[in-house]
Parts: structure tokens; sequence; C-alpha cells
């Protein structure tokens, strides 16, 4: 078969603006600076046609208006004055979805289906840089090795006619793993080796289990118990029992680990006191489907439900960010999409803890400049978001350099899910013995293979790159629409996502609910030739469900999967055998005892001791002297333009808030659209004004000093935020993502047992919120293993919780944002400010450890937020804002940003005694700060005074359309300030992405 | 401008008008599309192309509708470029369908994607094809914004009152909705065909400033389309075609400044985007 090149550029005439953008990154990211780039796309056919039909494709594919085409090579410019051209494309293997659209795009001109790839690539031609800065460009910005090849060539060239096909024409068969007589050392190795991550107990339990079988297991085997039993999995530190000694130096037992001890419990315990209040009438459970399932879900209105759930991408992000990412976001949406029977999805949400991206040091060999992984990670879930057709709807950015080794990704996808399908509740799968197992979507390849192991144990230098997924959004989305599609027509009786684990997650835990299962291997559809029985069982290639169906229901299934161009093959049945037994062929890679495969994992009880390193403080008088240099206002500004504080929506405007048309109060609010809103609400279907309301709490820095402190924070943050916009307090939920570092003591972890012991203060904490504020835990997540050891330098990340809370709003129309709304209108600050500055932005920006992480007291909150709840509901509160990163300060400087008016204030009222700064910068916890009509000030103040209401001042018309805060302290005004030199600091300089 | 050829009936009130609403590929606005057709009283099939392309080449495939929907999205991931492998497949499987639709005095309108197809397929700006005749070529391109990449901002309209365009009727002379897109910039063949369409008031909406002066300043502008051009129609002004979603500004509080208007006792009692909608609607009932 000849492979024909297509090359196409714009006309000259015609802005390239991919290469404006690259030579503007060359520039500000290497400091190079080309005379001009001209960008080309280049398409390799590797497909059975003639030249003629090679041509007749051509004039099809190129735009006759604004582009020139050449079947071979296009000139390389003026022989005098040549470029330094550098190629770039994908190695064997990678997806490359481009490619698969060029193939369908050649079948549609030529009328005919045709065998064979095409693949695809990029060049760059260079004109004023050397050679080697073009090596040095491809190598820092433009090409990721882990995934692309380049070429760099001078003209005159020969066009490339090599392609990267993968695959072998042999496939490996199943092997026999001798167990047997292995020492602990050999077995330590083989599980090392083979990237197992299963430990020496857990080597020895299944050594055991075949013993007692009469045989070796096979490869696959120990691949399929490997994946199954991994961290990512099976959650065993969070199941672990654990004996914890606490900072009294009290050691107890937490015999049922710290998941059901806390988590489930906090649910249950918020479950039993709905039913004894009585709080869900007649409109059934709230909580319809909590843990069981790929996300939780939460009653909603009369149609349907709401599905949550957030997931983590943090390992295949260090070495991809861009494909990593993606795979996050797309990944999420298919564990949202697999629950129940199947759910619409609605929002996406995200969130980032990188790197520094101004890191100037010298990185550990290995690792990614934070700049550059902080713009692969949003490109990927921008384009992964976007092309899904999801609006965003959270997202946010947190910077620490501890976050360099491997930065955290959160992603996260809300859906509604209809209350009834075809008569049953789509909230519950149906699947039985006999139903035929479909995979579904995509082909599986021997990307991301190993995943779930791989992101249960540190990132090293030889960490796999096999690991690492490419998601192709187009052939999620088409997926998705076919089986919305089935389902609303019963076609299936059952489904899950192929994530982490592949199919032999996928299939395991569906067998479980039939009692069994076999499929045969051999009738996967894969990319390439050559892999492996085992490599096919435990693959994570993308967009791939597995979906239960009934037998008298696979020919309707079938017809509309071809229709819709949906890929879905029969691999198996369902059965009631208590096995999973897998074939490859006629040859049988795997027959394993379900109850050994979901319940065999040894228990080992893990040893959690409360011992912080000793801190050193500033003192009182460093902290006055550090304050006392800087004048307020200098302050203020200073501190808009922290990392952590600063605007963000640089990026965010890149993604979709729009589609589906829903949108009520959107990620970025204010006259113009550039303060992150504390909350965002959104319809959740046309024509109906009930709404979904979200926000979240994240606060690592707080972990330093106490990770009990730090989870109260977040959930108290999370649920801050979402009553701010007007949610109802009665039909709040969350979800709990954990991301540690590695808490189990060890050589390179001489202080495993303080993380483990930090983790369960910060499920203490997690708990006592929960329950004191009604919510409910639907779903959630936890990464051990967020170390990186690059070069003999470990890089772990401290302590983080995500606590994202999903709330409702029976009429959208009364949302609230945090802008106010007109002069004349009172400010006030609910809550207590006290002198909590620990781990807070103030410390950062000072330089200083400061003493004090705020403490947050659920109980007496809950009953501050049930009367500014019932404010609301009484029309009283006209704006409402949480108090957060920065404190009053940051707050008070997103009204006057978003609203454009004056701001009056005196910190006279706020704290006892504080100095003025610590008025503002505090982070102290439970505090809103709102507005309230003048006339409405008397209402106001008899509710909420018992819950510490301090009068700030008033809003004032702007100057010139122009905002400002005038701030006033003891009779002196301490700063004034535009909204001009707060929105300089805000906001970052330039737009483009 | 029915012709005696039409194989549809005329519409008595508005839910005897038919629209359909391609959906598939990747694309993905068809629940707003729908809601905002259905609000203005027609009646709306959601219809995945294939089901339509099953239908065989025949030219009548489209017969019945009275509207066709180009919705916006992603089609085959917008790979290769924005709306060529969607519209390439239409020319190729249903052009004399669409001929034959266009030529009956049928209604179309193409927001977003729909609108890049539109483009592709040479039905927008529309002028060099005589009835009867074959798709013609395509005559104009939406290129990728000059700052590279996806931007997502709400855009004022200015509306050219006088253009032949029946979707933007009575509507001006400015309309707020969102824009979202990375390929949203309008280049013409030639600049005699652009002087033809601007002369020809084919130019129904360009992108505007606060004064709602048309712009070429980004972000007002978030493409750098030249003249601020952000849609199109054809010379009958019935195929109508432009980046900005009409369809995510179907409810008030869609509006980023909905509690502002609400406060000034300006919030409209729908999202302004729904006229455009109503608009077409009218046009259909009106032959």
């Amino acid at each position: 078969m000849p492979i024909y090149r297509l090359e196409i550029e714009n006309r000259p005439a015609v802005p390239d603006a991919l290469a404006t953008k690259t030579a503007q990154t060359l520039s500000a990211w290497l400091g190079l600076s080309p005379a001009r780039i001209r960008t080309r796309k280049v398409y390799l056919c590797d497909l059975d046609m003639s030249e003629a039909e090679a041509h007749k494709v051509l004039a099809a594919i190129a735009d006759p208006v604004i582009e020139v085409a050449a079947l071979g090579a296009l000139p390389d410019g003026e022989p005098g004055d040549p470029p330094v051209i550098l190629t770039v494309s994908f190695l064997p293997g990678v997806t490359d979805a481009v490619g698969k659209s060029v193939k369908t795009a050649c079948e549609d001109a030529l009328g005919r289906a045709l065998a064979g790839q095409v693949y695809t690539g990029t060049m760059y031609l260079v004109w004023g840089l050397g050679r080697a800065d073009v090596a040095r460009a491809a190598a820092e910005v433009l090409h990721n090795p882990l995934i692309q090849r380049i070429r760099i060539d001078e003209p005159p060239r020969r066009p490339d006619l090599g392609v990267p096909r993968a695959g072998a024409t042999s496939t490996p068969r199943t092997e026999i793993v001798a167990l047997r007589g292995l020492s602990d050392e050999a077995l330590e190795r083989l599980s090392r080796e083979r990237l197992l991550a299963l430990s020496v107990p857990e080597m020895h339990a299944t050594r055991a289990h075949f013993e007692a079988e009469g045989r070796e297991p096979t490869d696959a085997e120990l691949e399929c118990i490997a994946q199954t039993w991994s961290e990512h999995c099976k959650h065993k530190i969070f199941n672990a029992p654990i004996d914890y000694t606490d900072p009294e130096g009290n050691t107890r037992r937490i015999e049922r680990g710290v998941f059901k001890t806390y988590v489930v419990a906090a649910t249950e315990d918020v479950r039993k006191a709905r039913a004894s209040s009585g709080i869900d009438g007649d409109a059934g459970d709230f909580l319809v489907s909590v843990f069981s399932d790929n996300a939780g879900v939460v009653r909603f209105t009369d149609e349907c439900h709401l599905v949550y759930k957030v997931e983590t991408h943090n390992s295949p992000s260090a070495l991809d960010p861009y494909g990593g990412a993606m795979t996050g976001i797309v990944g999420v949406n298919r564990d949202s999409f697999g629950c129940g029977l199947g759910a619409d999805l609605l929002a996406n949400v995200w969130g980032y803890c990188l790197g520094k991206p101004n890191h100037t040091g010298t990185l550990p060999k290995g690792l990614m400049p934070p700049r550059r992984i902080r713009d692969g990670v949003h490109h990927g879930v921008i384009d992964g978001g976007n092309q899904s057709g999801i609006p965003y709807m959270r997202g946010f950015e947190l910077f620490d350099d501890r976050f360099t080794g491997k930065p955290l990704v959160y992603c996260g996808t809300v859906a509604a899910m209809p209350v009834t399908t075809s008569g049953r509740p789509t909230h519950e799968k149906f699947t039985a013995p006999g139903d035929r197992i479909v995979m579904i979507g995509g082909r599986v390849g021997k990307d991301g293979i190993h995943g779930a192991t791989f992101s249960s144990v540190e990132l090293n230098e030889s960490s796999p790159v096999q690991a690492v997924q490419i998601g192709d959004p187009i052939t999620q989305k088409m997926m998705f629409d076919m089986l919305a599609e089935a389902r609303d027509r019963g076609l299936y009786s059952g489904i899950t996502d192929n994530g982490a684990g592949g199919l032999s997650s996928s299939v395991g835990e569906m067998a479980e609910a039939s009692g069994g299962a076999e499929i045969d291997l051999a009738r996967v559809p894969l990319k390439y030739p050559g892999l492996a029985p085992w490599e096919i069982l435990v693959s994570e290639a993308q967009e791939r469900m597995t979906v239960a169906v009934p037998p008298d229901k696979l020919e309707a299934f079938f017809a509309l999967a071809a229709r819709r161009e949906v890929e879905a093959t029969e691999i198996g049945t369902f059965t009631n055998s208590g096995r999973l037994v897998v074939r490859y062929g006629e040859e049988k890679a795997c027959d394993l005892q379900l109850a050994f495969l979901h319940g065999g994992l040894p228990k080992v009880v893990r040893t959690a001791r409360w011992s912080p390193p000793a801190r050193a403080y500033a003192t009182a008088v460093e902290r006055d002297k550090a304050l006392a240099a800087r004048p307020i206002g200098d302050l203020v500004v200073s501190m808009l333009a922290q990392p952590n504080i600063r605007s963000g929506d640089r990026y965010a405007r890149h993604y979709d808030h729009e589609v589906k048309g829903l949108a009520v109060v959107k990620p970025f609010v204010g006259v113009f659209r550039d303060v992150p809103a504390t909350a965002t609400v959104m319809r959740v279907r046309h024509g109906r004004d009930e709404g979904v309301v979200l926000g979240e709490g994240i606060h690592p820095h707080y972990s330093d000093l106490d990770a009990y402190a730090m989870a109260l924070a977040c959930a108290d943050e999370g649920v801050r935020r979402i009553l701010c916009a007007g949610a109802r307090i009665d039909r709040m939920a969350a979800l709990d993502n954990f991301c540690w570092p590695d808490p189990i003591k060890s050589a390179t972890t001489p202080d495993g047992e303080h993380k483990l012991a930090q983790l369960v203060r910060a499920c203490e904490g997690l708990y006592e919120a929960c329950v004191a504020y009604g919510l409910p835990l639907i779903s959630g997540k936890d990464s051990m293993k967020n170390d990186a050891t690059m070069g003999g330098v470990k890089i772990s990340v401290p302590p983080t919780l995500l606590v994202s809370v999903i709330g409702q709003m029976k009429d959208v129309r009364r949302a609230l944002t945090l802008s106010p709304r007109a002069p004349g209108d009172v400010v006030y600050l609910l809550g207590e400010t006290e002198d909590m500055c620990g781990e807070s932005e103030l410390s950062r920006l000072l330089g200083l450890s400061l003493e004090g992480v705020p403490r947050t007291d659920p109980k007496r909150f809950a009953a501050r937020y049930h009367a500014f709840a019932a404010a609301h509901e009484a029309g009283l509160v006209r704006s409402a804002h949480v108090l957060s990163r920065g404190g009053l300060a940051v707050a008070l400087s997103h009204l006057v940003m978003a609203s454009e008016l004056g701001l009056s204030i005196s910190l006279d009222a706020v704290g006892q005694g504080l100095a003025p700064a610590i008025a503002l910068f505090s982070e102290s916890t439970g505090r809103i700060l709102l507005t309230a009509r003048a006339e409405d000030a008397a209402a106001l103040e008899a509710r909420l005074a018992p819950h510490a209401l301090v009068r700030l001042g008033a809003v004032e018309p702007g100057v010139s359309g122009r905002g400002y805060v005038r701030i006033r302290h003891g009779g002196q005004t301490l700063a004034e300030l535009g909204s001009d030199a707060l929105r300089r600091a805000f906001q970052e300089e330039s737009h483009a992405v | 401008m029915p012709s005696e050829v039409t194989t549809r009936p005329a519409p008595k009130e508005a839910r005897d008008v038919r629209v359909l609403v391609l959906t598939g590929y990747g694309l993905n606005c068809e629940a707003e599309t729908a809601a905002g057709f259905s609000r203005a009283g027609a009646t709306v099939d959601l219809v995945h192309l294939s089901e339509i392309l099953d239908r065989g080449a025949r030219a009548d495939a489209l017969a019945g509708y009275h509207i066709l929907a180009f919705i916006g999205g992603f089609s085959f991931g917008d790979h290769i470029q924005s709306g060529r492998v969607f519209a390439n497949r239409l020319r190729f499987r249903l052009g004399e369908a669409l001929c034959r639709f266009v030529d009956d005095g049928g209604l179309a309108l193409g927001v977003c994607n729909g609108f890049q197809t539109l483009v592709c397929l040479g039905l927008l700006p529309g002028v060099s094809r005589a009835r009867g005749t074959p798709l013609a070529a395509q005559q104009a391109a939406l290129v990728h914004n000059d700052r590279l990449g996806y931007f997502d901002t709400w855009v004022k309209l200015a509306v050219d009152t006088e253009s032949p365009c029946v979707w933007t009727r009575g509507i001006g002379p400015t309309i707020e909705m969102p824009s979202r897109h990375g390929e949203g910039k309008l280049l013409f063949l030639d600049d005699s065909l652009r002087d033809e369409i601007l002369a020809s008031r084919l130019v129904p909406v360009r992108y505007a400033d606060a004064s709602g002066a048309p712009t070429e300043v980004w972000p007002d502008n978030p493409n750098g389309s030249p003249d601020g051009v952000a849609g199109l129609c054809d010379p009958t002004g019935r195929i109508f075609g432009l980046m900005p979603h009409p369809d995510a500004y179907l409810y008030p509080e869609n509006h980023p400044d909905w509690i502002r208007q609400h406060d000034a006792g300006a919030l409209p009692a729908a999202g302004l985007g729904l006229r455009i909608f109503e608009n077409g609607v009218r046009a259909a009932l009106a032959g």
C-alpha cells in the first residue's frame, strides 16, 4: 500500500495563529526570537487508495479559500532563505484522534470504506533560528518524547513517508508465573519488575490461593489481581485498621479503617438525622445512591436526580500534562455517565495544585517546569471538556512548590439522571446471569497499561511511559450519544466505565452483581496487533464502557451502535459461576474465584502517630515589625498579586462557560467578568427553574499546622460558598478527594506514621463538619502516593483534601452573587474575626511562619448558617461572599472589582483589639461578607445579631464608573484603593494562552 | 418564496412549523437549539444525521421541514478544520436535498459549528449558486482566531436593520449573546466578493464595542474578524449563520449582568436570543 503525504498550510496572506502563538511562547519561555514561523498540517495516509484518489481527498479536505496543499511536499520558502523545519508527530500506538477523522474524511470523499490508518503531524518552518535553537524549542516547548517524535530538516528535503505503525505480527501467549518456592525477596522483585505494586504479604496471599487450587497463576491472573488490589482501586490505606496515637499521646485502634469510621459514618449519621427529623417528607430519601456506584446520586426534582463525581489524574499529568489531564476530564465524564443506567452530563469542574508558574530554581531531572505542566494541563481539560459539549462551572488553581513533583489534577462532572428509565429506577443496574458483556467505544492498545498500579506508587525515573493515555473526546461523545439513546430504549441492564484496570476491573466489578463472568479476549477489537492477553485485559485505553445487554436486546443494541458509527463488540457473558473466566480463543488466560479477587486481600494494621516536625514561628515582635514596614494599601495590592489570589481568568476564559445554555451564575462575575464567583448556579433542565449550586474548599497549607483544622476549613468553606449563592441548606451534599503523600512508614518515608496520623486527623475534622452541617459525603476518591523521587530528590505534596459541595435551589432566579448592588446598601461581616494567620496568604506574603491555624466550630457555625439562609429566604440579603484565602481584604477587593461601586468600611468592630492588618488578612473561617438594603438593616440585624454580625460600612457610588475601597480604623483612613489599582495587581498580564 | 414544487404543507400556526435539528458526530447544542425553537412555538425533530442519510441520497430527504438547524459543537472534533468533515459528508451525500430545500424557500440557521458548516457548503454567503444547480464552491472561510484558541465571552452584536436577513428582523440596534469558538475569523475569497457581500447587506450582525459600533478590537471582537463580521445571510435572507450563540440566551438569567438588569428594571421577560428563533418561525409562517 503506497503512503501518501498531504501537506496543507495557509496561503501567505492568511495569518497563521499557531505560528504567532508559538513565536510568543518561544520568546516568553526560552528567550528565543525567530524572525518568522509558518506552520503546516501533515497527514500521512496509509490507506488502500490510489494516487488519483489521494488527489481527490486532498481537494476535499483542504480549504479552497485560505489554504494551499500538496501531495508530497509544499515548497519550503525561497531557496536563498531556507527555514529550519521541525516536524512533530506521534510515537507508534499513541492515540491520534485527528488521524481518525482524516480517515473518515477520506472515506466520505471516496464513498467507500478504507483499510489502514492516517498519521498526523505538525510542521514548524522556522526562520532566524539555528538548528540547535529549534532543537531546544522542541525539547522544552513543542515536543514530549513520551508520546511524540520529532524530525528536524533543512531544505532541500525529501518528503518523509515513514509512519509510526504500531504492533507486532506475533501475539504473545499467556504464561504461567511460578510463585512456589520464591523467597520474599524474589516475590518483591517480581512485583516490582512487573509493576504489580503488590506487597510481600499480598504476594503470599496470592501464592497460597493458587496453592490451594493446586496450580500456579497465569500472568493474566496476577495482573488482574494486581489491578483489583491496587491502592488506586481498593483504597487499602483508607480501609486498613490503624493503631493511632493522637496528639495527646493516647493510642487506640481504628478497627474499621478511616473510610468506614469517618467518611461512611458521617453520611450514615446525616441519613439518620434526616430520617428522624422527617426533613425529606414525601419527596423520598435525599440520598439515592452513595458509595456504591461510579458516582454519588442525590434527589433533586420529581424528574431527575443529581449525580456528582470528582476524580484526580495526578501521575499521568506529571508525565504528559496535556494527555494526562484530558483523560482526567473525559474519564470522570464516564464515571458520572456510567452511574446507575446512565446520566446526562451537565457540568464539569476542575482544580489544579501546581508548582509556582514563575518557578526559576533548578528542578530534579525528569520533572517538567511548572509553567509547562500548567499550560499542558489547562489545554488538556479545555479540549476534553469543550469538545464534549460540557460547560465548566468551577475551577481553581493553587500553587506551591511541593506540587512540582506530582501536580494534583482534580476533574469532576455533575450529571442529571432521569428518575426512571423504561419504567425502572435509573440509579439501579439490573445485570443478570446470561446478559452479554459488550465493550463499546474505543479500541484497545498498549496505552494506559498499568495505570492503576502506576498511580499507586511514587513517580520516578523508571515510571512506565505506556501508562500515559491520550483522550479522544469525539469518539467518547459519539459513544455517549448512542448510549443515551440505548438507555432511553431500555437496551441494556448495566454499564460501567473502563477506567483504571481496564476490562479486568470493569468486568470484574460488574461480575459481582451477577455472580460471575466469562469473556474472550480474542474478540476485543485492537488498535494494532501483537498485544498479549494480559495486556488486553488490563489496558486502560480510553473512551470505552462495558455494558451488560440482555440477549433479547442484543440485535437492537448492535443495530443502533452501527448506525451511530460506534464500535460495539460482544466479548462474553455474565454468569453465576462465582468465577471470572477469561479466554483468548481456545487458551484460558484467567480463571479466578471472585470471592478471592474481591475479598482475598490480606488486611494489614497500619501505624499512625501524631509526631509533627518542630516548627519555629515568628515572634509577635517580628510580625509587628514586618507589618509596620508596609502600608495597608501596599499590603492589599501585593496580596491581590499573590499566585493563589490572582483572578485566574487568563486560562479560564478558554473553557466553555455557556454550552447547554443553562448557566445562571457563571465561574466569573462582575462588570468585567473577571472576579471568581463565590459559587456557581445552573439550571438543570430547559424550561425549569430549579438549579444546582457548586462550591468547594481546599486548604493544603493548613495541613502544615493541623490536618484536622484543615479538613474542617475545607468543608466549612464549601458549605459557605453555596449558601452565599442562595442554596437550600437542607439539600447539601459533598465529595471528599484526599490527595496524600505516602503515609506508610518506610526507608524512603521515615515520617509515614505522622502522615497517616494527619490522615486520621483530617478524617476526624471532616466527620465533625459533615455531621454538624448535615452534609453527607456521597462519593470521593483517595490518592495516597503523591510523591516523586527524581535524581535522588523526593518531593511530596502537602496533605490535601478537596471538599466539593453540591447544593440545590428551588428557583435560580433568586440566586445571589458577591457583587454589591446599589449605593446606600449596608455592608456587613457575619462571623467573628480572630487572630488566625497560621499558614495564611499573609504569612506567605510576609515570608514569615505564623502561629494560629484557623479553627472551625461547626456546631456554632451551623446555627449561623441556618440564620443566614433564613435571612436570604426572607429576601433580606442582596449579595454575599465568603472570606477565604487573604481574608477580608481580598473579599472586599472582589466586591469592588465586581461591582465598580465604592465601599467605605471601618475595621473598628472587626475582632477584638486586632491590629488592622490582622483584621484584614486573618483567615478565620465561618465568615460571610454581605450587603443589605438600608431599609432592611434592622430586620437583618435582628436575625443575625446573635451570630456575630458586624456593620462594616456602606456601598457608595463609584467615581467615574470605577469602584474603590476606603478602609478606616480608629478615625483614620488607612487606605483608599481604586479598582484600577486592584485590578492591575489581580490580573495576569496576557490573555493569550 | 415557496415554489410550486414544495413538498411541505404551508403552516397555519407556529406549531405547524417543523424544524429539523441535525445531531451527532460531536455536535452538542441540540438541547438548547430545540428549546429555542420549541419556545418559539414550532415543532422540533432532533434527528441524528445518520438517520437522514439512511433515507438515501433522495432529493426529498428533507421534505416536510420548514427550518433546518445546523447546531454548534465539535463535529468530528473540528479536526482538519472546523466543520470540514461534517460539511463534506453533507456535500457528498445530501447535497441535492439541501439544494432542493433551499430552492423551495426553506429556512436555515447555523450557529457556530453550524455556521462553519454552511460556509464550507457554500450555502453562505450563497451569492454564486443559481437556482436548480448543485452546491456551489466555498467562497469564504472561518479561520483561527487571531489569538489562538477557544475563547468564551459575551459579545455585543450590531444588527444591520437594512439586511435582508429574516432572522434578525426587528432586532437591534444591538443584541448580546455568548461567543465561544476557536475559529471564527471570517475571510472572503477575494476583496470584490467581500465588497459585494457588504454592499448587498448580507452581514446581518457585527461584533460591536460598548457604544454599539462595529469593531475589530479584542475582546469585543473575539477573533479579529475584519469589519467585525460575526455572521452572514444569503441574498434571500432565509439562510443565516453566525458564530455567537443565540441558543445560549433563552433565559434572562443567562446574561452575566442579569441581576444588575433586574435591579434597573431592565430584565427582559425572556432571553433575547429567543427572538432569533421567533423570527425564524415567523418567517416560516409568512411563507
